[in-house]
């Protein structure tokens, strides 16, 4: 009896858990596997499309009862690359009608034309020409003619599933690719994004924390940034930002702070001079680490605000009887507290600031030393149109991707099931 | 001791008071107001005469004469020794003045003696100092947003920091932008296409997420644990190394360019948060609530639809607001996979106005404007629910 049951139990739960669990693999576990294919092949943009045989059809009277037509078949193969073989072609006409020439490729028989044409090379074009006449010299009509769509038929080889494979993308990201600027901006740009933004998490939290008034609105003030979408928060500091009539810099160069405006999101370099020691800074990174930070501390403070919350008030007013300066409460009871939250917020943070791709792109683009790893998957795969480079740089990512995830288990993952 | 405690006292009050005074400022700059000097120092030192006054005067007079008496004095040297400017600017710094002065009530020659005094006083000025910095920092650029979306590229270039609305106008005049973008841009489809994905990856990602979440809260099968591990693994990957095979994919299944392609995808990327955030509800269930149901001779399909559902509304509608948020928000698919404008969604679509140059700001802006405000006002009506959803570990970003 308890046997059946669970047999039952458990064929519901496969029923239950199976679509789910198909629609997740089709769309996201499998192109991760895709990729390791497609990174193997040396295959770009424009080969992805499956060549086919096309035909436009063109209709001409050529006598003047209309009992002649003329009808030009426009041939071609639509890959410019790759051959179509076997290639066969099929029209229907209306009753009553003959041919007057006839190809020899071709067979005419009861009302329809089928022909026979053999391999296409790339590139292929033919003009096929075919001359109709109605057996009782009566009006063809063109429109009848026109509407008819001939049918075409070839085998060609969908370049995604041969088996040609090639180490040349690998080789190039690389050797070729800059690989090490790309991967010290990738770090910069998750690195302090993910710190900047725990840091101003704790401020803020530790801000709301406290008895003031208008507490929730200014929770719900904070987490602004993070709900909205990304395009129009992008494209307003873009336009914040802008150089020529910018506000910012208008306001600067208005209140005599900078000289001139400073293309804060345009320019790759910028030098300081602290005590007469030249310093060059990242200027365009900088810039979108800011704007990474402001658009994702609200998480950040979200969570340790929730843990600031859990906290005792009986431990800060035992540390209030004992004297504690608010310096020290900070450091001996609020920071013990908040350090378990703070590593998993940095290990989620710090993996999705790494394939963070929108924010970058819609600022720079990738331009002015914005290169990420991300970015230059964009770039080689719709850019350069280059497919088989950009899946080599995702499995790059995902590599990477991976060995944090080893390490977060390995060093917190602990930590994290205790909350 | 007292000589340390009120020199910190005075450094941090003005200093806090010259910030609000200069975001003034720079706000009231905005309006079209021509200063060109922020005057740091003079509203410094005012400020610190300001403090000092207060402090010696300590309770001698009635607090609210105080404030009004000494915020008077002081709005009136600081116009003295800054431009002129109009008297809804002067009335601004006297309200700022009493605030400040407000919140200096709790400091007297007595209390800057208690101990820890200089930390407590630092503590204080930054928590205000913070709250305005923080709200400043992150209501500006939607503040500009806004603003932008009313003014014309013109006024713009010639004055780019006069963002001062123009009442005098008819309201048509003034709301062109939005006119436009309706009108000439289309954005009427666009927020029709933006709807219909998100809601419609609402009501599929539902469809897939609650039986599977029952499944994984409630029933015992081989690959249970490892489903749920998996749920959160593939959450954390990334959707960038998922473009190039789904782009290939979609192009050769012709689903590209079209609103069902846009939803799987969208479906797919959300179920595991959905799944993730419901099963934990579903887990707090009674079990003994469903004992009745099996009684009953409810199979699953009765039981999830008469008891499951019923009881967890409140989880289901905050999640569902959130996959309608991840979707609505949702820029990197419908880059790849829309390059058709008569499928864009709503952040596709700006971001194709702005890959013209010539498209004047203001329309940019509008369209943002009308992208941002759904989010926002779902975001503010439903805050609860959502905070506490987000808490338990959901939206990515």
């Amino acid at each position: 009896m308890s046997n059946t049951l669970s047999k039952l139990e458990k064929r519901t739960a496969y029923t239950l858990v199976l679509p789910a669990v198909l629609l997740v693999f089709a769309i996201v576990l499998f192109p991760i596997f895709a990729n390791i294919w497609i990174s193997f092949k040396d295959i770009e943009l424009k080969d992805i499309r499956i060549p086919e045989p096309r035909a436009k059809k063109i209709v001409k009277s050529i006598s003047d009862d209309g009992s002649e037509l003329k009808v030009i078949y426009k041939l071609r193969n639509s890959s410019l690359i790759q051959e179509i073989r076997n290639v066969k072609f099929q029209d229907k006409f209306p009753k009553n009608i003959s041919l007057l020439n006839l190809d020899p490729r071709c067979n005419f028989k009861s009302k329809k034309i089928i022909c026979d044409f053999g391999n296409w090379e790339a590139k292929y074009k033919e003009n096929f020409e075919i001359i109709l006449k109605n057996i009782n010299g009566e009006k063809i009509e063109k429109e009848i003619i026109k509407s008819q769509k001939p049918i075409l038929s070839g085998k060609s080889d969908n370049p995604l599933v041969t088996t040609n494979f090639t180490l040349e993308n690998f080789k190039k990201v690389f050797y070729e690719n800059n690989f090490v600027e790309l991967l010290l901006t990738t770090f910069y740009f998750t690195f302090f994004g993910t710190v900047g933004a725990i840091i101003f998490g704790i401020l803020a939290a530790q801000l709301v924390n406290q008895n003031i008034q208008g507490r929730s609105y200014m929770r719900g003030i904070l987490l602004f940034p993070y709900v909205g979408p990304v395009v129009a928060l992008a494209y307003t500091w873009t336009l914040l930002l802008d150089p020529n009539s910018g506000t910012l810099n208008a306001l600067l160069v208005n209140f005599n702070i900078i000289e001139s405006p400073i293309n804060l999101l345009g320019q790759k370099y910028i030098t300081i001079s602290v005590l007469g020691f030249d310093f060059k800074l990242r200027l365009a990174l900088t810039t979108v680490i800011f704007f990474e930070i402001w658009r994702y501390f609200p998480l950040a403070f979200l969570f340790i605000l929730a843990r600031l919350q859990a906290i005792p008030k009986s431990l800060y007013e035992a540390a209030e009887v004992d004297g504690a300066s608010p310096v020290k409460k900070f450091i001996h009871i609020t920071l013990p507290q908040i350090t378990a939250i703070i590593s998993i917020l940095f290990m989620i943070r710090f993996i999705w600031n790494f394939n963070k791709f929108e924010d970058i792109f819609l600022l720079t683009g990738g331009a002015s030393g914005t290169r990420t790893l991300p970015i230059n998957v964009y770039q080689q795969g719709f850019a350069v149109s280059d497919i088989g480079m950009g899946s080599a740089v995702s499995i790059v990512i995902v590599m990477l991707l991976l060995a944090f995830m080893i390490i977060y288990f390995k060093l917190i993952g602990k930590k994290a099931n205790e909350i | 001791m007292k000589f340390k405690s009120i020199t910190i006292f005075l450094v941090i009050s003005s200093f806090f008071l010259t910030c609000i005074l200069s975001i003034w400022k720079i706000m009231s700059t905005l309006q079209g107001l021509n200063f060109t000097n922020l005057n740091i120092t003079g509203v410094f030192f005012n400020g610190i005469i300001l403090s000092l006054l207060f402090v010696l005067i300590g309770n001698r007079i009635n607090h609210l004469i105080k404030i009004f008496s000494l915020s008077l004095l002081f709005s009136f040297s600081y116009f003295y020794f800054n431009e002129t400017s109009p008297y809804w600017y002067k009335f601004g710094v006297f309200l700022i003045i009493l605030f400040f002065t407000n919140k200096l009530k709790k400091y007297n020659t007595k209390s800057l003696t208690e101990d820890f005094i200089s930390e407590k006083i630092i503590f204080d000025f930054i928590t205000l100092f913070g709250i305005v910095f923080f709200a400043f920092v992150i209501l500006f650029p939607f503040y500009i947003m806004l603003v932008t979306s009313f003014k014309t590229q013109i006024a713009l270039l010639v004055n780019p920091l006069d963002f001062s609305l123009d009442f005098s106008k008819s309201l048509t005049e003034l709301f062109k932008s939005y006119f436009v973008i309706f009108e000439t841009y289309n954005f009427s489809r666009y927020i029709l296409i933006s709807s219909a994905v998100s809601i419609g990856t609402v009501i599929v990602t539902l469809l897939f997420a609650i039986p599977a979440a029952y499944a994984v809260a409630r029933l015992n099968f081989f690959g249970k644990n490892f489903l749920s591990t998996s749920i959160l693994i593939i959450y954390m990957f990334p959707a960038i190394v998922l473009v190039i095979p789904l782009y290939t994919v979609f192009s050769q299944l012709g689903l590209r360019n079209s609103i069902f392609g846009l939803l799987i995808v969208y479906t797919a990327t959300t179920l595991p948060v959905a799944i993730y955030m419901l099963q934990g509800y579903f887990k707090s269930i009674p079990k003994e609530i469903e004992d009745a149901g099996i009684m009953d001779g409810q199979n699953w399909f009765g039981i999830i639809l008469k008891i499951i559902i019923p009881l967890s509304l409140p989880a289901i509608s905050s999640v569902a607001l959130y996959v309608f948020m991840i979707a609505w928000n949702e820029f990197l698919f419908s880059l790849m996979f829309l390059d058709n404008p008569k499928s864009f969604t709503l952040s596709r679509a700006i971001q194709y106005l702005s890959g013209d140059a010539e498209t004047p700001r203001q329309y940019l802006m509008a369209g943002s404007v009308i992208v941002t405000l759904p989010v926002l006002f779902i975001f503010i009506y439903f805050e609860k629910y959502l905070v506490s959803g987000l808490t338990s570990g959901s939206v990515k970003g």
